[in-house]
């Protein structure tokens, strides 16, 4: 038996975001690339965080992570701390960007200028820790591939490759986010935007900014707490 | 400035948002001092990360005021993750199999 075909009037098709003539994502095409970029970093970084687990699982036993990243202070192990403070510094400045772009918005020059530089100064903290962190690992012997025979490492030679692999791609990621900022910031106090009638730069920035905080949640959770 | 923009321009859901970040986090922090069992930390752990990714996703970046077409461009080929997930993790237990048994 042949299935009653349904018919659909032309006025109905016309209708669809997709019949042609209308922006089916309703949004501009600056906005619509920086989301078709997020979406393949995140599977970049998907893929990257998968290795990990994959190696981690296949090592058998990992490091002592509370004790890796141990900051000692006052005289006693905190551990996790740094990472805890490099949380927070990673938050914020993503609070002052979403403030950057609430001001971008309302076309309040001189406030999404502060606020900007307000989100480099937080991004500028966390790659402080970040290189400290480095630093005190690389101090310890950690490598590539190569770990310390100890505790807290045990040789686990799968741990430095994945540490330094992860951070430092997100780390990258931070720089290059600050350098965006720091030009749209730039181009913001110029008057750029205003004379354009639109600051929509700064919510693609925004949305960039914002990603990289999002990665930061998954590394956070996955490498360290776990 | 479209009427959209202006309606969707509250700094104090942003602020809102803010907040909820930091308490996860702290949440988070705070679970994982009470060292609990690893099965248990892990459910807890990867339920708060989801519940930041979303604020962040949703509020920051705007996602939950955006058109549905874009919202789904951007959430469905997530599968293939969980795809990738699932094929590595079972290959790698048993790369740990064979090692063990050597």
């Amino acid at each position: 038996m042949q299935p009653e075909a349904k018919t659909v009037s032309l006025e109905e098709v016309m209708k669809s975001d997709w019949s042609g003539g209308k922006s089916p994502f309703g949004i501009s095409w600056g906005k619509l690339m920086m989301w078709i970029f997020i979406l393949s970093d995140l599977f970049t970084f998907g893929g990257l965080l998968t290795v990990y687990g994959a190696l981690r699982v296949s090592s058998g036993r990992w490091v002592e992570t509370e004790q890796v990243f141990a900051l000692h202070l006052f005289g006693k192990d905190l551990p996790l701390l740094l990472i805890a403070i490099m949380t927070f510094v990673l938050i914020s400045s993503s609070g002052w960007m979403a403030l950057a772009v609430h001001s971008a918005q309302n076309h309040d020059r001189k406030r999404t200028v502060l606020y900007l530089s307000l989100t480099c100064l937080f991004g500028l903290i966390f790659l402080c820790c970040q290189a400290y962190e480095w630093t005190k690992l690389i101090k310890e012997g950690l490598r590539p591939w190569v770990a310390p025979d100890k505790p807290p490492f045990f040789g686990i030679r799968n741990f430095g490759a994945c540490f330094f692999t992860l951070t430092g791609f997100h780390g990258l990621h931070v720089l290059s986010g600050i350098i965006y900022l720091l030009a749209i910031a730039l181009r913001v106090a110029k008057g750029v935007y205003d004379r354009r009638g639109s600051y929509e730069a700064v919510e693609i920035a925004g949305l960039y900014w914002h990603f990289v905080d999002l990665v930061w949640v998954f590394i956070f959770t996955f490498f360290y707490l776990f | 400035m479209s009427q959209l923009e202006q309606k969707h321009s509250n700094a104090k859901i942003y602020l809102t948002v803010w907040f909820w970040l930091f308490v996860l986090s702290f949440i988070a922090y705070f679970i994982d001092m009470m060292h609990l069992s690893f099965g248990l930390s892990a459910v807890l752990f990867t339920l708060i990360a989801l519940m930041k990714v979303g604020l962040i996703a949703a509020y920051f970046m705007h996602l939950r005021f955006e058109k549905l077409n874009l919202v789904y461009a951007v959430l469905s080929p997530l599968i293939l993750l969980v795809a990738l997930v699932a094929a590595l993790l079972p290959e790698a237990a048993s790369i740990l199999g064979t090692l063990t048994m050597r």
